[in-house]
């Protein structure tokens, strides 16, 4: 199987590809679950929504001219009070509360990605270090491991964005304090892509093929990665699509804290953060919409997971 | 319940084992039938995946779902048990029908010491109590053939050897003194060395307690040793039923002379050992007709048409076209 | 057995080095610490004669150690923004978080363990169904969103229970607790069901797909062979061999409930370690960051061996030297 993978040409294997998939058990069982087609339209709504806002959202939020502090605390639409142009209210600033939540998406999702694909690229590359070297290396990676996995992904993202407040300038630590974020998040996630990697690493080392390679001049360390990488794919995506919903909500409770992104550039833990503030006088929509916002993409995400580690592992069924 | 003389201890009519998938349903056993008579040794061999496993499963009542019995019955004792409530049904296993599994090193519960699985199966199923258990536990371990058992019962599976662990399983399946033990290919994961003293002890047991045994196995050595019938299934069906001598000595079935000369004979001139061309077809893919047809050197029309009954040539049964008596019906 | 605990003790004695390195360094190079406290305006010769007495004249190794010293003897240096010595915040701090931590890992692991061992044995039951749904929308729901939705219904419309604060606690010696008295028990309620949520949910699964995995094992099979009964089969076989997963788990759970206690305390304003060390982090008061740290990674060391000599107690294969006759 090995060779006519290499062999047959990227288009042929695409299309191979895509085929087997609508094909397979996987988008069998997609097919089968309601719940699941349910989460993945939220979830498709929700990333358009979010990185087609300033196409789409009813109002520009990060443009202060057209911001009226007269329309401050509007209630929603349906109430007494509210006005039609600000379907479920307004915030302190007079800032559509809609509109607020489809940028502070865009921002959630972005820290998202990138802290998971930079949680990924650890991940990957010390497991296949750790697997493949192997000896003092492999250990010292591995307690390291252990260690951080005994110290929640939270703590780890507080200390991280702590250390960077306390080693840089307030005003370099503002204009930073996304990729600070992304950082500390994705650093706090690598354990498990490590682990799997490893994992994978190991059971391939040992095969044949391996030892084949090097006879016929290939360094052994470029075939395995051949051979490794498309059997972690599906446990890979399972455990992105799981630490996905994980970095939403971290970057959410950081920023929640106070902790997270600068204010300038809101996400919807810092949307949360300040209808926490007017929690108690009542204007429970600037609290209520963007949690509930919050709420449905990581469930919708950690659904997706779920199911695809589910189908992808026939085990289970 | 004592039964007459003359009737079987287990009677497997028609049975059928079907597993629904979403291609369809697999019939894994399909319409078989055989006996057991009290003390027998039943040996059934046959390719993985041709569903001996799967009968024994059914006969201890612990098939998987989604497999399921779809079709006929198993009477033992002249008792119906593959339709009883699981809590009857767990009343007989154990106590009537002692189960032996492949692996010794994962049959056993690691938390537990030896002692403990043993006594607490004791109890479920005789009235004594924990030292008349312990008692009977120490006695039982030295039967299998447990050096200094008295000690060695506190002890943990991670302590014993696998060929110990194996005897400790035997000893747990005799616990309640059963009159079937349905064996499922219990030396396979063993050291070849280990597996002749196992399998000797387990025909010795069951001479001394009079326990009927159910051995599946994919190794023609061991049936040649121990059973006294041998039924040969392939592709969920039986091929050849009948005494061990004479299916050995004598294979009717093609895919039982097939099987016999590819056991390897110490001593014996043959240049290279016969080979089954082919594999055993896949449940999907299960032909029309006999099951061996696109593998059988002596195949002719009516295999590939019509599925061939056992029919009764001297004490063996087997189902083959070769041996029909009579013309195609329909 | 005692070369492995011995062994476990080094690396902790190591991890916590380097907790108190990473500590240490934050004094190192966040800013001079003697403007922290001197300001701009003094001269150099104060300057001087305060770095002399803090010994930052020394080289940075001896330096490290002396910071170790003092730790070791319980002092962590003087709060920026509190003006206190840092040991005395943490006496006051302390014992409110812990007493959060603990109601809430009791009540995580009394809900979520049952209840995991129930969705594991029906697992094609309706009421698991509906519990794993339910399970999957606690581990969407962010901490402080459910002390917010909380707040907002028990506290805001029904105004049953404290929003915020401890409530009347009472001081036994230097440890204060809210347990004793009716409104500190109140007050403990919201932030401590807040706590307990999340991880109740992840217990629950956890359990669960342990439990799964369990009864798929052949010696559960050989059980049911051996016809035991389903009690002694589904609670003492399998339950008793999942228990070797949960307890590892558990330790991580207390752990992170010490991290998610932060959320909590911030959310409810609750008076502890979590709060005043995120405050910390606001301000940048080095020395409260520092010894927070170095104290909650003590915590998580000291929770590890526990978990490690438990699973002493639970298995076998560990606590017993192979005999003569090896296994495998």
């Amino acid at each position: 199987m090995a060779e006519t993978e290499i062999l047959s040409s990227p288009g042929a294997r695409l299309v191979d590809v895509v085929r087997r998939f609508f094909e397979g058990d996987v988008f069998y069982s997609f097919r089968r679950s309601p719940v699941v087609i349910v989460a993945f339209a939220v979830t498709v709504i929700f990333f358009l929504g979010a990185f087609l806002a300033p196409w789409l959202a009813p109002h520009n939020t990060f443009d202060a001219a057209t911001l009226n502090l007269l329309d401050a605390f509007k209630p929603p639409a349906w109430k007494a009070d509210g006005d039609r142009s600000f379907p479920i209210g307004t915030d302190d600033q007079g800032r559509d509360v809609l509109s607020t939540i489809m940028y502070g998406m865009r921002v959630s999702l972005l820290v998202g990605f990138c802290s998971v694909a930079l949680a990924l690229a650890i991940g990957v590359t010390l497991g296949l270090l750790s697997g493949y070297i192997g000896g003092a290396l492999d250990a010292l990676i591995m307690r390291v491991a252990d260690v951080q996995l005994s110290f929640p992904a939270i703590l780890v993202a507080l200390l991280i964005d702590g250390l960077a407040r306390s080693f840089l300038p307030r005003s370099m630590h503002e204009e930073l304090a996304i990729y600070v974020l992304v950082l500390a998040i994705g650093a706090s996630n690598w354990v498990q892509f490590a682990r799997t990697m490893r994992g994978s690493v190991m059971v391939e080392k040992g095969r044949e093929y391996v030892q084949a390679a090097r006879v016929i001049g290939i360094h052994p360390a470029m075939i395995m990665v051949r051979h490794v990488l498309p059997n972690v794919t599906g446990p890979v995506l399972v455990i992105a699509t799981l630490a996905l919903a994980v970095a939403i909500l971290t970057e959410a409770t950081l920023s929640f804290l106070g902790v997270g992104v600068p204010p300038t550039q809101p996400s919807l833990g810092t949307l949360i953060r300040i209808g926490n503030n007017f929690l108690f006088s009542g204007e429970w929509w600037m609290t209520i919409f963007p949690g509930a916002a919050l709420v449905l993409l990581v469930l919708a995400v950690n659904l997706l997971g779920d199911w695809l580690r589910d189908a992808l592992n026939p085990k289970l069924r | 319940m004592v039964a007459p003389a003359n009737q079987p201890l287990l009677q497997v009519s028609n049975l059928r084992i079907e597993f629904p998938t979403r291609r369809g349903t697999l019939v894994a056993v399909d319409d078989i039938s055989f006996h057991i008579d009290p003390g027998e040794v039943l040996g059934v061999v046959g390719e993985s995946g041709a569903g001996k496993s799967l009968t024994g499963a059914a006969i201890i009542g612990l098939l998987e779902p989604p497999g399921r019995i779809a079709g006929g019955q198993i009477l033992f004792d002249g008792q119906r048990i593959d339709n009883l409530p699981y809590e009857s049904m767990r009343r007989i296993r154990g106590k009537q029908i002692g189960a032996v599994f492949q692996d010794p090193l994962t049959s056993l519960n690691p938390l537990y010491s030896i002692g403990r699985q043993l006594i607490e199966t004791i109890t479920t199923h005789l009235p004594l109590s924990d030292s008349e258990a312990r008692k009977r536990a120490i006695d039982l371990l030295a039967e299998v053939g447990i050096p200094s058992a008295e000690r060695r019962i506190d002890q943990y599976p991670h302590q014993f050897s696998g060929g110990m662990r194996q005897r400790v399983v035997i000893a747990l399946a005799l616990c309640a003194n059963p009159r079937l033990i349905v064996a499922d290919e219990p030396t396979t994961a063993l050291d070849v060395s280990i597996q002749a003293q196992i399998i000797a002890l387990l025909k010795k047991l069951c001479r001394e307690h009079g326990t009927a045994v159910m051995l599946v196995t994919h190794d023609m050595g061991v049936i040649a040793e121990t059973a006294d019938r041998v039924a040969v299934m392939y592709a969920g069906r039986i091929a050849e039923i009948g005494p061990a001598r004479q299916v050995i000595k004598h294979a009717l079935h093609p895919y039982t002379e097939g099987l016999m000369g590819s056991i390897p004979t110490v001593g014996a001139d043959a240049e290279r050992l016969v080979q089954i061309e082919g594999a055993m077809p896949r449940l999907t893919e299960i032909p029309a007709g006999c099951a061996y047809n696109p593998r059988c050197p002596k195949v002719f029309d009516r295999c590939r048409i019509e599925r061939p009954e056992p029919v009764a040539v001297g004490p063996t049964g087997v189902a083959c076209w070769l041996y029909a008596k009579e013309g195609p019906r329909g | 057995m005692l070369a492995f605990i011995v062994r476990r003790l080094l690396q902790s004695i190591a991890v916590l080095l380097a907790v108190g390195f990473i500590a240490f360094s934050m004094f190192q190079f966040a800013g001079d610490p003697v403007n922290n406290m001197v300001g701009q305006d003094a001269n150099a010769e104060t300057r001087a004669l305060l770095r002399e007495r803090l010994g930052l004249d020394q080289p940075f190794p001896i330096q490290f150690v002396r910071f170790i010293g003092n730790m070791l003897q319980g002092e962590f240096g003087v709060s920026y923004r509190l003006g206190m010595k840092v040991e005395q915040i943490l006496v006051q701090r302390v014992p409110a978080t812990l007493e959060l931590v603990l109601i809430a890992a009791l009540l995580a692991l009394s809900v979520g363990v049952p209840l995991g061992v129930y969705t594991g044995l029906h697992r094609h039951g309706a009421l698991s169904r509906v519990m794993l749904t339910v399970s999957l929308i606690g581990i969407s729901l962010p901490t402080f969103l459910i002390g917010i939705l909380l707040i907002l219904v028990f506290a805001v419309w029904l105004g049953w229970l404290p929003s915020f604060g401890r409530g009347k606690v009472v001081a036994l010696g230097w440890w204060t607790t809210g347990l004793t008295s009716w409104d500190g028990f109140r007050a403990l309620i919201l932030p401590a069901v807040t706590l307990s949520l999340f991880q109740m949910t992840l217990i629950l699964r956890l359990v669960r797909s342990e439990m799964l995995e369990v009864l798929r094992t052949d010696y559960i099979k050989f059980a049911r062979a051996r016809g035991l009964t389903s009690r002694s089969i589904n609670f003492g076989h399998a339950l008793k061999n999942t228990m070797v997963p949960v307890i590892t788990i558990t330790g991580l759970q207390i752990g992170a409930l010490i991290a998610f206690a932060i959320i909590t305390e911030t959310v409810f304003q609750w008076p502890g370690m979590g709060l005043l060390f995120l405050q910390a982090i606001q301000f940048v008061d080095i020395p409260v960051m520092s010894t927070y740290l170095v104290l909650v990674s003590l915590m998580f060391v000291i929770i590890n061996l526990t978990v490690d000599l438990l699973y002493y107690a639970v298995d076998p294969r560990l606590r017993i030297e192979r005999s003569a006759v090896g296994a495998h």
